[in-house]
Protein backbone atom coordinates (compact mmCIF):
# COMPACT_ATOMS: atom_id res chain seq x y z
CA UNK A 1 0.00 0.00 0.00
CA UNK A 2 1.39 3.37 -0.83
CA UNK A 3 0.07 6.64 0.54
CA UNK A 4 -2.67 8.43 -1.38
CA UNK A 5 -2.26 12.13 -2.14
CA UNK A 6 -5.36 14.32 -2.24
CA UNK A 7 -6.06 18.01 -2.93
CA UNK A 8 -8.88 19.29 -0.74
CA UNK A 9 -10.73 22.59 -0.64
CA UNK A 10 -11.10 24.36 2.71
CA UNK A 11 -14.80 24.59 1.87
CA UNK A 12 -15.13 20.91 0.99
CA UNK A 13 -18.17 19.04 -0.26
CA UNK A 14 -19.47 16.25 1.94
CA UNK A 15 -18.44 13.80 -0.75
CA UNK A 16 -14.87 15.00 -0.62
CA UNK A 17 -14.79 14.51 3.16
CA UNK A 18 -16.40 11.12 2.83
CA UNK A 19 -13.64 10.05 0.45
CA UNK A 20 -10.87 10.54 3.01
CA UNK A 21 -9.22 7.49 4.56
CA UNK A 22 -6.96 7.31 7.60
CA UNK A 23 -3.36 7.93 6.56
CA UNK A 24 -4.21 9.80 3.32
CA UNK A 25 -1.91 12.72 2.57
CA UNK A 26 -3.83 15.95 2.00
CA UNK A 27 -2.95 19.36 0.53
CA UNK A 28 -5.34 22.26 1.16
CA UNK A 29 -6.56 25.07 -1.11
CA UNK A 30 -8.59 28.09 -0.04
CA UNK A 31 -8.98 30.16 3.11
CA UNK A 32 -8.10 28.75 6.52
CA UNK A 33 -8.26 30.54 9.85
CA UNK A 34 -6.36 29.96 13.08
CA UNK A 35 -8.37 29.54 16.26
CA UNK A 36 -7.17 28.20 19.60
CA UNK A 37 -8.03 28.90 23.25
CA UNK A 38 -8.00 32.69 22.87
CA UNK A 39 -10.41 32.74 19.92
CA UNK A 40 -12.63 30.02 21.42
CA UNK A 41 -12.97 31.86 24.70
CA UNK A 42 -13.69 35.16 23.03
CA UNK A 43 -16.20 33.79 20.57
CA UNK A 44 -17.90 31.20 22.79
CA UNK A 45 -17.57 32.49 26.32
CA UNK A 46 -17.51 36.26 25.76
CA UNK A 47 -19.92 35.86 22.81
CA UNK A 48 -18.00 38.25 20.57
CA UNK A 49 -19.08 38.29 16.93
CA UNK A 50 -16.78 36.22 14.75
CA UNK A 51 -15.31 38.64 12.20
CA UNK A 52 -15.66 36.20 9.27
CA UNK A 53 -18.46 34.65 7.36
CA UNK A 54 -18.27 31.00 8.38
CA UNK A 55 -18.43 28.42 6.92
CA UNK A 56 -18.96 30.05 3.52
CA UNK A 57 -15.51 31.67 3.55
CA UNK A 58 -13.78 28.78 5.26
CA UNK A 59 -14.66 25.52 6.98
CA UNK A 60 -11.08 24.87 8.07
CA UNK A 61 -9.86 25.68 11.57
CA UNK A 62 -6.11 25.51 12.19
CA UNK A 63 -4.86 25.02 15.77
CA UNK A 64 -1.87 27.19 15.27
CA UNK A 65 -0.10 30.36 16.09
CA UNK A 66 2.34 31.46 13.43
CA UNK A 67 5.78 33.02 13.69
CA UNK A 68 4.57 36.31 12.25
CA UNK A 69 5.02 40.03 12.42
CA UNK A 70 2.73 42.99 11.76
CA UNK A 71 4.72 45.70 10.02
CA UNK A 72 4.39 49.40 10.79
CA UNK A 73 2.45 49.93 7.54
CA UNK A 74 -0.10 47.32 8.64
CA UNK A 75 1.09 44.58 6.29
CA UNK A 76 1.99 41.12 7.57
CA UNK A 77 4.98 38.86 7.33
CA UNK A 78 4.47 35.25 8.12
CA UNK A 79 7.34 32.82 8.31
CA UNK A 80 6.78 29.37 9.67
CA UNK A 81 3.43 27.98 10.79
CA UNK A 82 3.23 25.02 13.12
CA UNK A 83 0.24 23.43 14.79
CA UNK A 84 -0.20 23.20 18.51
CA UNK A 85 -1.51 20.14 20.39
CA UNK A 86 -5.26 19.91 19.82
CA UNK A 87 -6.46 17.71 22.68
CA UNK A 88 -6.62 20.77 24.96
CA UNK A 89 -9.32 22.35 22.83
CA UNK A 90 -11.78 19.45 22.78
CA UNK A 91 -14.12 21.06 25.28
CA UNK A 92 -14.89 24.02 23.01
CA UNK A 93 -15.38 22.04 19.82
CA UNK A 94 -19.07 21.01 20.01
CA UNK A 95 -20.15 24.62 20.30
CA UNK A 96 -17.57 25.71 17.75
CA UNK A 97 -18.88 23.23 15.17
CA UNK A 98 -22.40 24.52 15.83
CA UNK A 99 -21.45 28.10 15.38
CA UNK A 100 -19.05 27.87 12.44
CA UNK A 101 -19.93 24.73 10.49
CA UNK A 102 -16.27 23.74 10.42
CA UNK A 103 -15.56 20.55 8.47
CA UNK A 104 -11.81 20.33 8.82
CA UNK A 105 -9.85 20.71 12.04
CA UNK A 106 -6.12 20.92 11.47
CA UNK A 107 -3.69 20.54 14.34
CA UNK A 108 -1.13 18.49 16.18
CA UNK A 109 -1.69 15.02 17.62
CA UNK A 110 -5.40 14.70 16.99
CA UNK A 111 -8.12 13.99 19.51
CA UNK A 112 -9.65 10.82 20.91
CA UNK A 113 -11.95 8.53 18.94
CA UNK A 114 -14.62 9.45 21.48
CA UNK A 115 -14.30 13.12 20.50
CA UNK A 116 -14.46 12.13 16.85
CA UNK A 117 -17.56 10.02 17.34
CA UNK A 118 -19.30 12.53 19.61
CA UNK A 119 -18.52 15.83 17.84
CA UNK A 120 -16.82 15.33 14.52
CA UNK A 121 -18.93 12.65 12.85
CA UNK A 122 -22.33 14.27 13.59
CA UNK A 123 -21.01 17.45 11.99
CA UNK A 124 -19.48 15.66 9.03
CA UNK A 125 -16.02 16.85 10.03
CA UNK A 126 -12.58 15.23 10.03
CA UNK A 127 -9.26 15.90 11.66
CA UNK A 128 -6.08 16.51 9.66
CA UNK A 129 -2.74 16.38 11.43
CA UNK A 130 0.30 18.33 10.34
CA UNK A 131 3.20 16.02 9.44
CA UNK A 132 6.08 15.65 11.87
CA UNK A 133 4.70 18.80 13.49
CA UNK A 134 7.83 20.94 13.46
CA UNK A 135 7.70 21.39 9.71
CA UNK A 136 6.43 24.96 9.68
CA UNK A 137 8.79 26.25 7.01
CA UNK A 138 7.38 23.80 4.51
CA UNK A 139 3.80 24.69 5.43
CA UNK A 140 4.74 28.36 5.10
CA UNK A 141 5.36 27.76 1.39
CA UNK A 142 1.72 26.82 0.98
CA UNK A 143 0.57 30.22 2.18
CA UNK A 144 -0.21 32.33 -0.83
CA UNK A 145 -1.19 35.32 1.24
CA UNK A 146 -2.08 36.42 4.74
CA UNK A 147 -5.58 37.78 4.19
CA UNK A 148 -6.23 39.33 7.59
CA UNK A 149 -5.57 39.16 11.28
CA UNK A 150 -8.47 39.64 13.67
CA UNK A 151 -8.55 40.26 17.42
CA UNK A 152 -4.85 40.89 17.48
CA UNK A 153 -5.29 43.84 19.86
CA UNK A 154 -7.42 41.83 22.24
CA UNK A 155 -5.56 38.51 22.12
CA UNK A 156 -1.99 39.25 21.05
CA UNK A 157 -0.12 37.94 18.01
CA UNK A 158 0.06 34.33 19.13
CA UNK A 159 -3.64 33.94 19.96
CA UNK A 160 -5.09 36.18 17.25
CA UNK A 161 -7.31 34.86 14.47
CA UNK A 162 -5.12 34.76 11.38
CA UNK A 163 -6.77 34.21 8.00
CA UNK A 164 -4.49 32.67 5.42
CA UNK A 165 -4.95 31.79 1.79
CA UNK A 166 -3.64 28.29 1.12
CA UNK A 167 -2.31 27.12 -2.18
CA UNK A 168 -1.51 23.43 -2.06
CA UNK A 169 -0.63 23.85 1.58
CA UNK A 170 0.62 20.69 3.19
CA UNK A 171 1.25 17.90 3.63
CA UNK A 172 -1.34 16.93 6.23
CA UNK A 173 -2.34 13.41 7.27
CA UNK A 174 -5.95 12.30 7.67
CA UNK A 175 -6.15 11.33 11.35
CA UNK A 176 -9.90 10.75 11.66
CA UNK A 177 -12.61 9.64 9.26
CA UNK A 178 -16.39 9.71 9.13
CA UNK A 179 -16.54 6.44 11.08
CA UNK A 180 -14.91 8.31 13.93
CA UNK A 181 -11.83 6.09 13.74
CA UNK A 182 -8.56 7.52 14.98
CA UNK A 183 -5.24 6.97 13.20
CA UNK A 184 -3.17 7.51 16.35
CA UNK A 185 -5.22 5.05 18.39
CA UNK A 186 -4.84 2.49 15.63
CA UNK A 187 -1.05 2.91 15.79
CA UNK A 188 -1.05 2.87 19.62
CA UNK A 189 -2.86 -0.43 19.62
CA UNK A 190 -0.22 -1.97 17.36
CA UNK A 191 2.61 -0.61 19.50
CA UNK A 192 0.96 -1.81 22.72
CA UNK A 193 1.59 -5.41 21.77
CA UNK A 194 5.31 -4.90 21.97
CA UNK A 195 5.60 -2.73 25.06
CA UNK A 196 6.12 -5.48 27.62
CA UNK A 197 9.23 -6.60 25.76
CA UNK A 198 10.87 -3.18 26.09
CA UNK A 199 9.98 -3.11 29.80
CA UNK A 200 11.33 -6.59 30.48
CA UNK A 201 13.55 -6.65 33.56
CA UNK A 202 12.80 -3.07 34.63
CA UNK A 203 11.17 -2.58 37.99
CA UNK A 204 8.75 -0.07 39.46
CA UNK A 205 10.19 2.72 41.60
CA UNK A 206 10.50 1.95 45.31
CA UNK A 207 8.66 5.18 46.16
CA UNK A 208 5.28 5.24 44.46
CA UNK A 209 3.49 8.31 43.12
CA UNK A 210 -0.19 9.06 43.21
CA UNK A 211 -0.69 8.12 39.62
CA UNK A 212 -3.59 8.15 37.28
CA UNK A 213 -2.50 5.17 35.23
CA UNK A 214 0.12 2.43 35.24
CA UNK A 215 -1.17 0.88 32.06
CA UNK A 216 1.30 1.80 29.32
CA UNK A 217 -1.21 1.14 26.58
CA UNK A 218 -3.24 4.04 28.03
CA UNK A 219 -2.89 7.56 26.75
CA UNK A 220 -2.53 10.58 29.00
CA UNK A 221 -4.53 13.06 26.97
CA UNK B 1 38.46 43.51 26.49
CA UNK B 2 35.67 42.12 24.31
CA UNK B 3 33.69 44.74 22.40
CA UNK B 4 30.06 44.95 23.55
CA UNK B 5 28.65 45.90 20.14
CA UNK B 6 30.30 42.85 18.65
CA UNK B 7 28.66 40.74 21.34
CA UNK B 8 25.21 42.08 20.55
CA UNK B 9 25.68 41.80 16.81
CA UNK B 10 26.90 38.23 17.13
CA UNK B 11 24.04 37.37 19.47
CA UNK B 12 21.49 38.65 16.93
CA UNK B 13 23.07 36.56 14.21
CA UNK B 14 23.06 33.47 16.47
CA UNK B 15 19.36 33.93 17.22
CA UNK B 16 18.61 33.89 13.52
CA UNK B 17 20.94 31.01 12.75
CA UNK B 18 19.50 28.84 15.52
CA UNK B 19 15.93 29.38 14.34
CA UNK B 20 16.66 28.65 10.68
CA UNK B 21 19.54 26.18 10.32
CA UNK B 22 19.39 22.70 11.81
CA UNK B 23 22.76 21.76 13.37
CA UNK B 24 24.75 19.31 11.26
CA UNK B 25 24.98 16.57 13.92
CA UNK B 26 21.21 16.34 14.39
CA UNK B 27 20.63 16.59 10.65
CA UNK B 28 22.99 13.69 9.99
CA UNK B 29 21.28 11.68 12.75
CA UNK B 30 17.87 12.26 11.20
CA UNK B 31 19.13 11.29 7.75
CA UNK B 32 20.38 8.01 9.18
CA UNK B 33 16.97 7.49 10.78
CA UNK B 34 15.23 8.16 7.46
CA UNK B 35 17.42 5.63 5.67
CA UNK B 36 16.87 3.02 8.28
CA UNK B 37 13.10 3.40 8.79
CA UNK B 38 11.11 0.62 7.15
CA UNK B 39 7.55 1.60 7.95
CA UNK B 40 5.63 3.62 5.42
CA UNK B 41 4.03 6.32 7.56
CA UNK B 42 7.08 7.28 9.63
CA UNK B 43 9.25 7.08 6.50
CA UNK B 44 7.03 9.67 4.88
CA UNK B 45 7.14 11.82 8.03
CA UNK B 46 10.94 11.69 8.24
CA UNK B 47 11.23 12.69 4.60
CA UNK B 48 8.96 15.68 5.16
CA UNK B 49 11.08 16.68 8.17
CA UNK B 50 14.24 16.60 6.03
CA UNK B 51 12.54 18.62 3.27
CA UNK B 52 11.47 21.17 5.85
CA UNK B 53 15.07 21.95 6.87
CA UNK B 54 15.94 22.65 3.25
CA UNK B 55 12.98 24.96 2.80
CA UNK B 56 13.80 26.85 6.00
CA UNK B 57 17.34 27.48 4.77
CA UNK B 58 16.27 28.45 1.27
CA UNK B 59 13.48 30.75 2.40
CA UNK B 60 15.44 32.02 5.42
CA UNK B 61 12.46 31.40 7.66
CA UNK B 62 12.15 29.63 10.99
CA UNK B 63 12.18 25.82 10.61
CA UNK B 64 9.24 25.46 13.00
CA UNK B 65 6.41 27.91 13.59
CA UNK B 66 6.82 27.32 17.29
CA UNK B 67 10.20 28.92 17.70
CA UNK B 68 10.57 27.68 21.26
CA UNK B 69 11.83 29.66 24.22
CA UNK B 70 15.14 31.32 23.37
CA UNK B 71 17.73 31.14 26.13
CA UNK B 72 21.44 31.76 26.57
CA UNK B 73 24.37 29.86 27.95
CA UNK B 74 27.46 31.98 28.36
CA UNK B 75 30.90 30.62 29.01
CA UNK B 76 33.89 32.74 29.86
CA UNK B 77 37.56 31.93 29.87
CA UNK B 78 39.17 32.96 33.14
CA UNK B 79 40.87 36.02 31.63
CA UNK B 80 37.90 37.29 29.64
CA UNK B 81 36.59 40.79 30.26
CA UNK B 82 33.57 42.36 28.65
CA UNK B 83 33.30 46.04 27.80
CA UNK B 84 30.75 47.49 30.21
CA UNK B 85 30.88 44.41 32.42
CA UNK B 86 28.33 41.67 32.98
CA UNK B 87 25.48 44.15 33.21
CA UNK B 88 26.18 45.30 29.67
CA UNK B 89 26.43 41.67 28.54
CA UNK B 90 22.99 40.77 29.89
CA UNK B 91 21.46 43.86 28.33
CA UNK B 92 23.00 42.96 24.97
CA UNK B 93 21.61 39.42 25.12
CA UNK B 94 18.14 40.65 26.06
CA UNK B 95 18.20 43.23 23.26
CA UNK B 96 19.38 40.67 20.73
CA UNK B 97 16.56 38.33 21.74
CA UNK B 98 13.94 41.05 21.33
CA UNK B 99 15.36 42.28 18.03
CA UNK B 100 15.59 38.83 16.47
CA UNK B 101 12.02 38.05 17.54
CA UNK B 102 10.76 40.85 15.35
CA UNK B 103 13.42 40.41 12.72
CA UNK B 104 13.34 36.71 11.71
CA UNK B 105 10.40 36.71 12.80
CA UNK B 106 10.13 34.36 15.77
CA UNK B 107 6.95 33.65 17.61
CA UNK B 108 6.59 35.78 20.75
CA UNK B 109 6.16 32.76 22.97
CA UNK B 110 7.03 34.24 26.33
CA UNK B 111 4.13 35.34 28.48
CA UNK B 112 3.52 36.02 32.16
CA UNK B 113 2.42 32.72 33.76
CA UNK B 114 -0.67 34.22 35.39
CA UNK B 115 -1.61 37.36 33.47
CA UNK B 116 -0.48 35.98 30.09
CA UNK B 117 1.04 39.38 29.33
CA UNK B 118 3.04 39.16 26.09
CA UNK B 119 5.65 41.80 25.30
CA UNK B 120 5.79 40.38 21.76
CA UNK B 121 9.57 40.10 21.98
CA UNK B 122 10.35 36.96 24.03
CA UNK B 123 11.69 39.09 26.87
CA UNK B 124 10.11 39.25 30.33
CA UNK B 125 10.70 38.33 33.94
CA UNK B 126 13.47 35.74 33.93
CA UNK B 127 13.30 35.48 30.15
CA UNK B 128 15.50 34.73 28.33
CA UNK B 129 17.34 32.60 30.88
CA UNK B 130 21.04 33.40 30.96
CA UNK B 131 23.29 30.79 32.55
CA UNK B 132 27.03 30.98 33.07
CA UNK B 133 30.00 28.66 33.05
CA UNK B 134 33.73 29.25 33.27
CA UNK B 135 36.90 27.65 32.01
CA UNK B 136 40.27 27.93 33.79
CA UNK B 137 42.00 29.55 30.83
CA UNK B 138 41.17 31.89 27.95
CA UNK B 139 40.29 35.46 27.05
CA UNK B 140 37.27 34.50 24.97
CA UNK B 141 33.56 34.38 25.60
CA UNK B 142 31.29 31.66 24.20
CA UNK B 143 27.73 32.65 23.40
CA UNK B 144 25.36 29.71 23.04
CA UNK B 145 21.72 30.14 22.24
CA UNK B 146 19.25 27.29 22.53
CA UNK B 147 15.65 27.60 21.34
CA UNK B 148 14.10 24.60 22.98
CA UNK B 149 10.52 23.83 22.16
CA UNK B 150 8.18 21.24 23.49
CA UNK B 151 5.72 21.28 26.35
CA UNK B 152 5.90 17.50 26.29
CA UNK B 153 8.73 15.10 26.91
CA UNK B 154 10.12 16.23 30.23
CA UNK B 155 9.74 14.64 33.64
CA UNK B 156 11.44 14.45 37.03
CA UNK B 157 11.39 11.78 39.68
CA UNK B 158 13.20 11.12 42.94
CA UNK B 159 14.56 7.62 42.65
CA UNK B 160 16.65 5.89 45.31
CA UNK B 161 19.85 3.87 45.15
CA UNK B 162 17.86 0.64 45.51
CA UNK B 163 15.97 1.48 42.30
CA UNK B 164 19.20 0.84 40.43
CA UNK B 165 19.68 0.80 36.69
CA UNK B 166 16.43 -1.13 36.15
CA UNK B 167 14.52 1.65 37.90
CA UNK B 168 16.26 4.27 35.77
CA UNK B 169 15.32 2.35 32.63
CA UNK B 170 11.71 2.11 33.71
CA UNK B 171 11.37 5.84 34.29
CA UNK B 172 13.10 6.55 30.98
CA UNK B 173 10.69 4.27 29.14
CA UNK B 174 7.72 5.75 30.99
CA UNK B 175 8.70 9.24 29.81
CA UNK B 176 9.04 8.06 26.22
CA UNK B 177 5.71 6.23 26.35
CA UNK B 178 3.91 9.14 27.94
CA UNK B 179 5.07 11.79 25.51
CA UNK B 180 5.92 9.79 22.41
CA UNK B 181 2.35 8.73 21.73
CA UNK B 182 0.83 10.76 18.91
CA UNK B 183 4.34 12.19 18.55
CA UNK B 184 3.69 14.87 21.15
CA UNK B 185 7.44 15.08 21.84
CA UNK B 186 8.06 15.80 18.13
CA UNK B 187 10.45 12.89 17.98
CA UNK B 188 12.94 11.68 16.85
CA UNK B 189 14.51 13.57 19.73
CA UNK B 190 17.79 13.97 21.53
CA UNK B 191 16.92 12.57 24.93
CA UNK B 192 18.86 14.11 27.81
CA UNK B 193 18.95 12.36 31.16
CA UNK B 194 20.10 14.10 34.32
CA UNK B 195 21.14 11.84 37.17
CA UNK B 196 21.97 13.16 40.61
CA UNK B 197 22.47 16.70 41.80
CA UNK B 198 19.74 18.41 43.81
CA UNK B 199 16.23 18.58 42.39
CA UNK B 200 16.92 21.79 40.47
CA UNK B 201 20.40 20.80 39.28
CA UNK B 202 19.06 17.40 38.25
CA UNK B 203 16.67 19.18 35.89
CA UNK B 204 19.48 21.44 34.71
CA UNK B 205 21.79 18.49 34.02
CA UNK B 206 19.16 16.73 31.94
CA UNK B 207 18.30 19.88 30.03
CA UNK B 208 21.96 20.49 29.30
CA UNK B 209 22.50 16.85 28.35
CA UNK B 210 19.83 17.19 25.67
CA UNK B 211 20.64 20.69 24.44
CA UNK B 212 24.38 21.23 24.99
CA UNK B 213 25.67 17.88 23.72
CA UNK B 214 25.70 16.81 20.11
CA UNK B 215 24.34 13.67 18.48
CA UNK B 216 27.13 11.09 18.56
CA UNK B 217 28.99 12.59 21.52
CA UNK B 218 29.63 10.29 24.47
CA UNK B 219 30.11 10.90 28.18
CA UNK B 220 33.77 10.77 29.23
CA UNK B 221 32.97 8.06 31.77
CA UNK B 222 33.13 4.87 29.66
CA UNK B 223 30.46 3.13 31.72
CA UNK B 224 28.06 6.01 31.29
CA UNK B 225 28.93 6.09 27.58
CA UNK B 226 27.86 2.44 27.39
CA UNK B 227 24.59 3.29 29.10
CA UNK B 228 23.99 6.02 26.52
CA UNK B 229 24.34 3.48 23.71
CA UNK B 230 22.13 1.01 25.48
CA UNK B 231 19.43 3.58 26.28
CA UNK B 232 19.35 4.83 22.71
CA UNK B 233 18.75 1.32 21.50
CA UNK B 234 16.18 0.63 24.21
CA UNK B 235 14.20 3.73 23.27
CA UNK B 236 14.18 2.70 19.63
CA UNK B 237 13.11 -0.84 20.46
CA UNK B 238 9.67 0.20 21.73
CA UNK B 239 8.40 0.17 18.17
CA UNK B 240 7.24 3.78 18.26
CA UNK B 241 8.59 6.15 15.63
CA UNK B 242 8.00 9.64 14.30
CA UNK B 243 4.55 11.02 15.20
CA UNK B 244 3.97 7.98 17.39
CA UNK B 245 3.40 5.79 14.34
CA UNK B 246 4.66 2.22 14.37
CA UNK B 247 8.33 2.66 13.60
CA UNK B 248 11.87 2.31 14.86
CA UNK B 249 13.14 5.84 15.33
CA UNK B 250 12.17 7.59 18.54
CA UNK B 251 15.58 8.54 19.88
CA UNK B 252 18.23 10.17 17.68
CA UNK B 253 20.61 9.96 20.61
CA UNK B 254 20.57 9.66 24.38
CA UNK B 255 22.94 11.78 26.45
CA UNK B 256 23.43 11.29 30.16
CA UNK B 257 25.00 13.77 32.57
CA UNK B 258 25.60 13.20 36.24
CA UNK B 259 26.20 15.27 39.36
CA UNK B 260 26.90 14.23 42.91
CA UNK B 261 23.69 13.91 44.95
CA UNK B 262 22.53 13.21 48.50
CA UNK B 263 23.78 9.82 49.67
CA UNK B 264 20.24 8.53 50.17
CA UNK B 265 18.81 9.53 46.79
CA UNK B 266 19.17 9.20 43.01
CA UNK B 267 17.11 11.97 41.41
CA UNK B 268 16.50 11.62 37.69
CA UNK B 269 15.20 13.92 34.98
CA UNK B 270 14.36 13.26 31.34
CA UNK B 271 14.29 15.90 28.59
CA UNK B 272 13.54 15.71 24.89
CA UNK B 273 15.14 18.08 22.39
CA UNK B 274 12.71 17.85 19.49
CA UNK B 275 13.18 17.65 15.75
CA UNK B 276 13.85 21.38 15.88
CA UNK B 277 17.00 20.87 17.93
CA UNK B 278 17.96 24.51 17.67
CA UNK B 279 21.30 25.70 18.94
CA UNK B 280 24.01 28.03 17.68
CA UNK B 281 27.37 28.92 19.16
CA UNK B 282 30.06 31.55 18.66
CA UNK B 283 33.35 32.23 20.40
CA UNK B 284 34.32 35.89 20.50
CA UNK B 285 37.89 37.02 21.13
CA UNK B 286 39.17 40.39 22.38
CA UNK B 287 40.86 41.04 19.00
CA UNK B 288 37.44 40.95 17.28
CA UNK B 289 37.64 37.45 15.87
CA UNK B 290 34.35 35.48 15.91
CA UNK B 291 34.36 31.71 15.41
CA UNK B 292 31.01 30.07 14.70
CA UNK B 293 30.18 26.46 15.45
CA UNK B 294 27.19 24.28 16.39
CA UNK B 295 28.80 22.16 19.12
CA UNK B 296 28.47 24.02 22.43
CA UNK B 297 31.32 21.91 23.85
CA UNK B 298 29.94 22.70 27.28
CA UNK B 299 30.92 19.52 29.11
CA UNK B 300 34.68 19.94 29.15
CA UNK B 301 36.79 17.95 31.62
CA UNK B 302 36.73 21.06 33.82
CA UNK B 303 32.90 21.08 33.94
CA UNK B 304 32.95 17.45 35.02
CA UNK B 305 35.76 17.87 37.58
CA UNK B 306 35.46 15.67 40.65
CA UNK B 307 37.65 17.17 43.32
CA UNK B 308 38.73 20.46 44.93
CA UNK B 309 41.89 20.93 42.96
CA UNK B 310 42.03 21.33 39.21
CA UNK B 311 45.20 20.22 37.54
CA UNK B 312 44.71 20.62 33.82
CA UNK B 313 47.94 18.89 32.90
CA UNK B 314 47.15 15.82 34.89
CA UNK B 315 43.69 15.75 33.36
CA UNK B 316 45.14 15.95 29.86
CA UNK B 317 47.61 13.20 30.63
CA UNK B 318 44.83 10.96 31.85
CA UNK B 319 42.75 11.63 28.76
CA UNK B 320 45.51 10.75 26.34
CA UNK B 321 46.61 7.64 28.19
S1 LIG C 1 8.31 20.43 19.97
FE1 LIG C 1 9.86 21.33 18.59
S2 LIG C 1 9.37 20.69 16.51
FE2 LIG C 1 7.57 20.33 17.82
S3 LIG C 1 6.30 22.15 17.58
FE3 LIG C 1 7.58 22.47 19.38
S4 LIG C 1 9.43 23.50 18.64
FE4 LIG C 1 8.37 22.67 16.86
Amino acid sequence: MSLREIRLSTTPTSDAINELRLGDIVYLDGLMYTAREGVYMRALEDKANIPMDLPSQSAANFHCSPAARINDDGSFDMGAVTATASFRFAKWLPEWFDKTGAKIIVGKGGMTSKDYKDYFVPNGAVYLSTVGYGTGALLGRGIEKVEAVHWNEELGLAQAMWVIKCNKMGPFIVASDLNGDCLFERENAKIAKNISKAYEGTKPAVLKRYGETDDRSDELI
Amino acid sequence: MINIDLIQQTAEYLMQKAAIEIPEDYHAGLKRAAEDEENELPSFVLKVMLDNYEVAKEDRCAMCGDTGVPRWFVKLGNEATVEGGMFALEKALRSATAKATNGVPLRPNRVHPLWRTDHNNNVGIGAPEIEYGFEPEGEWIDLITVHKGGLFGTDYRMLFPSDGIQGIKRFYLDSLMAFGKRGLACQPAIIGIGLGGSKDTCMTLGKRASTLRTVGSRNSDPKIAEMEDEFKELGNSIGMGAMGFVGKNMVVDCNIEVGYCHTGGMPMSVHAFCLSSRRAVARIFPDGRVEHRTDPDWFTPYQRRETVEWEPNKELARESS
